[in-house]
């Protein structure tokens, strides 16, 4: 069926505002009088306190509050943004306290200081005594899991979070039945998010005495509900407001500086109070990428069908759990739908280190999976002499395909279509050939790599949306959703969904940006790429409720049968012939004013989904390698993606654009290092920490294959989190094949490229 | 420190009374209220800050405010003129060259002092002149477009 | 807000040099991309800061009669990257300029700040080393000129005295004319980055001889440094790559890298072997001579 908004590159619903300056975001809010907090971080890794001397801090001239674990509740709280369960097996680990009483890592927050300005509160936080007990820095999981090590958290036994995996088939007998076992081990590094806009927040208790934050979240009902927890307070006494956001990705997915921040304004008889990160500190302590280690093995049949699959994985979690052990358990999940295999077995451990937290970041664990595997699936291709393409597409999923663990069912896959795309795209066989036999300082070569995601989180959470939609005199609506809009577009999205339904031009739709919990309908928030299919479906709902509302209306003001009507470019219309009955405005006029029969049209819908459609794609990567300087570069990139139907061509590119530079930064340059010894952070600052300028970006092309998911509202799939996840494999097997050296650790950066290249006999 | 000083913004004679040891990042956004001059880093690495300083970008979180003292300062709030958007912003929505839009108001007056140089440049030129701005949504991509398509509409305007 | 202390503005050099003489504590602040970042991080608390932004003379990039390059220290990087006289005689430093942190950087940052704040990793440095620059010292006692390889102490330590200013930089006919020049700067990204290392070569042929070989290395060692050893060397020598490599070689020899986070000292190493010779390259044909293939 065609349709008249969605699939059209409309213009951003909210680019005008963020053009001109006048969208505003958490910081460009002001309260009169508006003090600021700064935090005492630990400048060890792990450190017991023995004791605190806030008596100087106090002192200062401007100081209004010091605050310690001493001041603060002592209730342990989890920090992850997902829904709450009301099973409390599958809760997130509750390790955090607002302030602590042990240091974990180095900037681990110890105390905090509320003052009249930045400088002052600085000024106080050096006039802080703290007497630590020095624990053993436990910077490896391999040393945290060690025998005797000291525990981080008490009740985690050698340091492990968890260790759940997933088991099926009879794994022996595929390897036993298979023509090749082949193992290979990968490596991958922490890295940060480095959204623009730093972590901050500003709290103050409002005139009937309850808390309100103002923050930048993705989250804010998960916010609410975890500050209630963590100060002990009734959930329905805080209120959360989410303006716009500088972008997340994931890592305001979590719940950070909120609580301290409200436990700062209640210190201060509820005066409110700015709680900013540096940049600094926020690459120390909001949250990272999990590093993780992989060992694989692989055994197939000689013609490149697979039979069984192992995994083993450590995970790294850093000193808190955040969303943990989620992370190695959602990627091994994520993975599974791309090459079903009779028989597999994935073993993850997650594991405690005195390092900064890691927690949710786009692509929740897949990129490091499938790193992991996409470059063994090419090792094994070159071991068999197969097109690495071959082999792939011998084993991926067909349409029909039910998981056997998730129950969910695989009901489009474009992932074929997506392969020969690309493959067209960047003249795979052509330059193959040509890059065959090179010797020279600088090679070139293909690579690709293919992946699998998910809508949402079904079956593992409650994957629950509002919308809420009110009409106008004029026909216009106003559309509330609880999913938040951080850059991605999905305001945008659901205005055009909402115009489809109405019959509207995308401009009569007026999305309210900003959440508010005390306002905005319940949705857990901007995670595992849900909005436009999650929310898409409540936002669709919606109107579609509207819509039968307003010709149920238009009936009973025409006794034409409404299921004869339609809506079509504001006018109330013959669905035969679209022929028009009468204006949109009129009827809406009616709905407000008729004075027997008025009554303004309004939905309030929740969608609880209990589906999830598994997007596809792939990466091919031309690069040329400078081997004596370790050096390379990327020629040709394209993404291409099965995420259903597209609902805003333009926006959609503009999501993949930005996870391929972030995937390309995760290949060739981005790691987040730290002091071995004492755990120290070493590059959290943006000259440091190597993200890509727009000098080492290449031009980034993007491809579509649109299926039509028929769990997704107008056919969508997920594509937020699924550019960032195969760029990196795909150039890490676009430099094996130009030099034969197989790069298993990310990044590939000209250092430790340069030491493979000297152990291969290169340089 | 107090410190008087005058200077022109967004077209209009300010004369405002500045601590010394604020940055013209901190007089900006949250003495005079023009928040759409963000803060990214504080130490001159991401460009979010960005303002023009008589013409030329600087980034003001690293430029203290007294030394804006007789110059002319533009901010992102003095670039549409009269409720039109100009040129470059313009091209910057056309092109979907914004998602998060935080670093937007940098980049877009960098392009406007690009474009207002009355310069060419070739694409990788032009990379080299938005280099002083991260962006972590965009990869880029539809920016350079952006900032293409604005120095191209400048050119016409120039020659009609 | 900065932690700020005092803010005087000095009108001219006199008036700078005099003010340093009264009041050792004062610091001096020009671009500010060095001093500000220095008190955001708290390297530097409560400053006394001696502001030399108005003393307009500082600013100038002009060539004397004997054909002296005098570069103010007041000069930006943009402003010594757009400037004639610079591009048509010593292009190297113009590639180094251009190669300095972002464009909003260099609009503000002076190559004064980049040399007395002694970093080993000074864009300006290697090819200021390679093209013997001096240094102009002002004091109220009166001014010294100092070759630039004399200034650097060691990290971060220049000779500098605390009533001294620098005022500019002279670049002589000899330490330019008849050379072709070209500067490296290698770093993990093309912008917004602090060199891994930094090669600037500058190379006089005569015919298909070296007659001279200049070698500035940022980020070898402690300080920028001359590779004295391998210059000698190529001295005389006939161009092509196996002398190309030999300079390489020695010009290892020159160096002191340390092993650090950013990158190995064996890597650094071969960096500069392999990064001397493609810098050779392209200031052989600048030079007037041939492309070795």
């Amino acid at each position: 069926m065609p349709y008249s908004v969605v699939g059209k590159s409309v213009k951003r619903v909210d680019a005008v505002a963020k053009v001109t300056g006048k969208a505003k975001y958490t910081d460009d809010f002001f309260e009169r009088d508006m003090l600021v907090g700064k935090i005492l971080r630990s400048p060890y890794a792990h450190a017991i306190i023995k004791s605190i001397d806030v008596s100087k801090a106090r002192a200062l001239p401007g100081v209004e509050a010091v605050l310690t674990h001493l001041t603060v509740p002592k209730v342990k709280f989890p920090t992850a943004g997902h829904p709450y369960s009301l099973d409390p097996s599958h809760r997130d680990k509750a390790d955090r306290l607002i302030l602590t009483d042990k240091a974990r890592f180095v900037g681990d927050s110890v105390a905090a200081v509320v003052a009249v300005d930045e400088l002052v509160a600085e000024k106080a936080l050096k006039l802080i005594e703290i007497e630590y007990e020095v624990l053993e820095a436990l910077t490896t999981p391999e040393a945290a899991m060690r025998e005797g090590a000291p525990l981080i958290h008490e009740d985690c036994e050698q340091n492990i979070l968890a260790s759940r995996g997933y088991s099926f088939g009879d794994l022996e007998a595929a390897f036993s039945e298979s023509d090749f076992v082949f193992e290979g081990e990968y490596e991958t590094s922490p890295v940060q998010h480095c959204h623009l806009e730093n972590q901050v927040s500003y709290a103050y208790l409002d005139g009937e005495g309850r808390l309100v934050i103002v923050t930048s979240t993705q989250i804010p009902h998960i916010v609410r509900r975890i500050v209630g927890q963590a100060l002990d307070i009734p959930w329905g006494g805080v209120r959360v407001i989410k303006p716009y956001v500088g972008g997340g990705f994931g890592n305001k997915q979590d719940v950070t500086i909120e609580p301290l921040n409200a436990a700062m304004t209640l210190a201060v008889g509820g005066r409110p109070v700015k709680l900013e990160l540096s940049r600094e500190e926020a690459m120390i302590d909001t949250r990272t990428r999990h590093a993780f280690k992989f060992r694989i093995k692989t055994g197939l049949t000689k013609d490149g069908k697979i039979n069984g699959i192992y995994i083993a994985a450590v995970s790294n979690t850093g000193a808190y759990a955040s969303h943990g052990h989620s992370i190695a358990s959602s990627g091994g999940g994520k993975f599974r739908y791309l090459y079903p295999a009779q028989a597999m077995k994935y073993e993850p451990v997650t594991v405690y280190t005195n390092l900064p937290v890691a927690g949710a970041m786009r692509g929740y664990g897949t990129p490091q999976i499938f790193f992991a595997y996409e470059s063994h699936l090419d090792e094994i291709a070159h071991k068999l002499d197969m097109d690495p393409i071959e082999l792939r597409q011998k084993n991926f999923v067909q349409v029909g395909h039910v998981d056997l663990l998730s129950k969910n069912r695989i009901l489009s896959c474009g992932i074929r279509e997506c392969v020969a795309k690309g493959k067209e795209l960047i003249r795979w066989d052509e330059k193959r050939e040509l890059y065959k036999n090179q010797s020279g300082d600088k090679r070139r070569g293909v690579g690709m790599a293919c992946f699998s995601y998910a809508s949402g989180t079904h079956p593992v959470s409650i994957e629950v949306a509002g919308a809420r939609i009110v009409m106008n005199q004029d026909g216009s609506v106003q559309l509330q959703v609880g999913a938040t809009e951080i850059g991605q577009g999905s305001d945008t999205v659901f205005a055009q969904m909402v115009a489809e339904v109405l019959g509207l031009p995308v401009e009569m739709v007026h999305v309210i940006s900003t959440q508010d919990t005390d306002i905005t309908p319940f949705d857990t928030g901007s995670y595992a790429s849900r909005q436009t299919y999650i929310t898409g479906m409540a936002v669709k709902k919606a109107a579609e409720e509207v819509k039968a509302k307003l010709l149920d209306f238009v009936w009973g003001m025409t006794d034409i049968p409404a299921e004869t009507l339609d809506l079509r470019e504001r006018n109330i219309v013959f669905k035969h012939n679209g022929e028009v009955v009468m204006p949109l405005e009129q009827a809406a006029m009616q709905t407000y004013y008729d004075t027997v029969f008025g009554r303004p049209l309004t939905s309030d819908t929740s969608n609880n989904a209990r589906v999830n459609a598994i997007p596809f794609g792939v990466t091919f990567a031309e690069v040329e390698v400078d081997i004596k300087t370790g050096k390379i570069e990327v020629l040709e990139i394209y993404n291409v993606h099965d995420s259903g139907r597209i609902v805003n061509p333009q926006l959609a590119q503009g999501q993949v654009h930005g996870g391929v530079s972030m995937g390309i930064g995760y290949a060739l340059s981005e790691q987040l290092l730290f002091d071995e010894k004492t755990g120290k952070t070493l590059n959290n600052n943006l000259l440091d920490y190597k993200l890509p300028t727009i000098m080492d970006t290449p031009d980034i092309g993007v491809g579509f294959v649109e299926t039509e998911d028929p769990t997704g509202a107008f056919g969508v799939k997920a594509l937020g989190e699924p550019p960032v996840i195969s760029p990196a494999p795909a150039l890490r097997n676009a430099v094996f094949a130009a030099t034969g050296v197989a790069l298993n650790r990310l990044p590939m950066n000209p250092q430790r490229v340069f030491e493979k290249f000297k152990q291969a006999g290169l340089i | 420190m107090a410190k008087k000083i005058s200077f022109t913004l967004n077209g209009k004679a300010v004369n405002f009374e500045v601590d010394v040891r604020e940055s013209l990042l901190d007089v900006l956004r949250y003495r005079l209220g023009y928040t759409g001059v963000k803060k990214g880093c504080g130490v001159g690495e991401c460009g979010a800050c960005t303002v023009l300083v008589d013409g030329m970008t600087v980034d003001s979180c690293i430029y203290l405010a007294v030394w804006a003292d007789g110059r002319e300062i533009r901010t992102i709030e003095g670039i549409a003129q009269d409720g039109e958007l100009s040129v470059v912003q313009q091209a910057f929505v056309e092109e979907g060259a914004v998602q998060c839009g935080f670093c937007t108001p940098g980049l877009v007056l960098t392009t406007t002092a690009l474009l207002e140089s009355g310069r060419e440049y070739t694409r990788e030129e032009l990379k080299r002149e938005l280099s002083g701005h991260f962006c972590r949504c965009t990869g880029y991509k539809n920016i350079l477009k952006a900032a293409e398509k604005s120095l191209e509409a400048g050119k016409r305007q120039c020659e009609e | 807000m900065y932690d700020i202390q005092g803010y005087i503005e000095a009108e001219s050099v006199s008036d700078a040099v005099a003010l340093l003489a009264s009041n050792p504590r004062l610091k001096i602040i020009a671009g500010g991309t060095d001093v500000l970042i220095k008190l955001r991080h708290g390297q530097m608390e409560g400053a006394e800061l001696l502001s030399i932004r108005k003393i307009k003379e500082l600013e100038r990039i002009e060539q004397l009669a004997d054909g002296t390059i005098v570069i103010g220290a007041l000069a930006t990087f943009a402003q010594i990257f757009h400037e004639p006289i610079i591009h048509n005689n010593i292009p190297a430093l113009a590639e180094a300029a251009v190669s300095m942190g972002g464009p909003q950087i260099r609009n503000v940052a002076t190559i004064g700040g980049n040399i007395c704040n002694g970093a080993t990793s000074a864009d300006s440095a290697s090819t200021l080393f390679a093209l013997d620059a001096r240094l102009r010292l002002r004091s109220s006692a009166g001014e010294r000129v100092v070759p630039v390889q004399e200034f650097y102490l060691g990290p971060g330590k220049v000779d500098l005295k605390p009533d001294e200013m620098l005022s500019e930089f002279l670049i002589s006919p000899a330490g330019f004319r008849g050379f072709g020049g070209h500067y490296i700067k290698f770093a993990m990204r093309k912008a917004m980055d602090i060199a891994t290392l930094g090669v600037s070569v500058m190379c006089k042929i005569s015919g298909d001889v070296f007659r001279e070989v200049k070698i500035g290395l940022g980020v070898a060692g402690p300080t920028p440094l001359r590779c004295v050893e391998a210059e000698e060397f190529a001295k005389g020598k006939a161009i092509y790559a196996e002398t190309l490599a030999g300079i390489g070689r020695l010009a290892v020899k020159s160096t002191n890298a340390r092993t650090s986070w950013r990158a190995s000292r064996e890597y650094r190493e071969h960096l500069v072997e392999e990064l001397t010779q493609r810098a050779l390259h392209v200031a052989i044909v600048r030079a007037g001579g041939a492309e070795i293939g």
